[in-house]
């Protein structure tokens, strides 16, 4: 670990951004993984981008909700139990204050013209963020000038948007694929 | 009694949720709504279309919100809790076996797999809410497809931002909110 110190800055710091980045998630969990990644590898430079995206495979592998799980993998990284502890909280506490309140009045809420406004102005942002990242990480794969990693990308990316085939089996697929690539290239290097 | 329900219930919901968000839509289904009688289907209906207009996982949402129904706010945090216990436990395994065998060659081949693959989903996710951000929600329709061009405008004009400054996205999701909301009042 590259961040030893466990002090309270670390731990506030931990739930501060966790607890913003789930109060502005709207539309569920894919929604939350750029903004992390612009958060901790971008904005704060606290894990490099190769490693977020193996937390982001793990936080999708594991049972429950991607943005839980890929928060605790984060708070792990960077401070052990009590960090994971500490963002799983960061990320519960907004959708269960704001649902809370809600339950009580929750239809007046939603036809509200003003919340209506909000919500498209705030989707539009949010679409940016995502389209501003989803840039960076594919110029990042097809700058490795690796066609298999290329292809994978082309192939999960239609696996996925085209024919809804689930996240667990494109996962466990690619990672398939990974190791045989490996191993073949390994193999040929022995050849030679 | 019905706190310790809610804790299981919510649990199994947590625990069986693969592949995230909309794959625990059946199971809260098939639990809260037939099995336990918490929600009528209206309520259940409704729960998914608040989830889709507030922040956070809708596994989260539908917790609290049964939650707070069965037990007021201390059902509410009970629930929550009973859904992210099986992540928690299970994130944290995965992550110890992560950081101890990330650098045997086998681990590495795997993780050269899933890198492309996971952008290739963030991808395919950002697509899709881009698509429901600028060409569904209350635009214009025109041959066939509907734009809201407030919509367009504002993607347009933060994208632009975040490429040429550093501004920090939340505040940038901020402002664009800011900035619908003034020209709903003075359109």
């Amino acid at each position: 670990m590259v961040n030893k110190e466990k002090s309270g800055r670390l731990f506030w710091m931990l739930f501060k951004a966790t607890f913003v980045l789930s109060a502005f998630t709207f539309g569920g969990g894919y929604v939350i993984v750029p903004l992390m990644q612009k958060k901790f590898v971008e904005e704060l430079k606290w894990i490099e981008a190769d490693e977020m995206l193996d937390l982001v495979a793990l936080g999708q592998s594991a049972p429950g909700a991607i943005a839980v799980n890929t928060s605790i993998l984060v708070g792990y990284r960077m401070a052990g139990l009590l960090g994971a502890l500490v963002t799983v909280f960061g990320t519960v506490a907004p959708p269960l204050i704001i649902i809370t309140i809600i339950s009580y009045f929750y239809m007046n809420f939603r036809e509200n013209p003003l919340v209506d406004a909000l919500m498209i102005g705030m989707q539009a942002g949010v679409a940016a963020v995502i389209v501003n990242v989803v840039i960076g990480m594919v110029s990042g794969v097809v700058k490795q000038r690796d066609i298999i990693n290329t292809l994978l990308l082309l192939a999960a990316f239609t696996a996925s948007y085209f024919f809804d085939v689930h996240v667990v089996l494109i996962i466990f697929l690619a990672g398939l694929i990974g190791f045989v690539n490996l191993s073949y290239q390994e193999k040929k290097g022995a050849i030679k | 009694m019905i706190y310790l329900q809610l804790f299981w219930s919510f649990f199994q919901i947590g625990l069986f949720t693969i592949g995230g968000g909309y794959a625990s839509l059946p199971l809260i289904r098939n639990e809260i709504v037939t099995n336990q009688g918490w929600l009528t289907m209206q309520e259940y209906t409704d729960i998914i279309t608040i989830s889709q207009i507030t922040p956070g996982p809708i596994a989260i949402n539908s917790a609290t919100f049964v939650g707070t129904k069965v037990g007021g706010f201390a059902g509410a945090i009970i629930a929550t809790v009973g859904t992210v216990t099986p992540s928690i436990i299970l994130s944290l395994i995965l992550a110890w076996a992560y950081y101890k065998y990330r650098d045997i060659k086998i681990m590495q081949g795997i993780l050269g797999g899933l890198r492309p693959a996971v952008v290739a989903l963030i991808a395919a996710a950002g697509l899709a809410l881009f698509v429901a951000a600028l060409f569904q929600s209350g635009g214009t329709a025109i041959g066939g497809i509907t734009i809201n061009f407030l919509a367009v405008a504002i993607f347009l004009a933060a994208l632009y931002a975040l490429r040429t400054t550093k501004i920090d996205s939340i505040w940038l999701i901020l402002v664009s909110g800011a900035v619908s909301i003034l020209f709903h009042l003075f359109s």
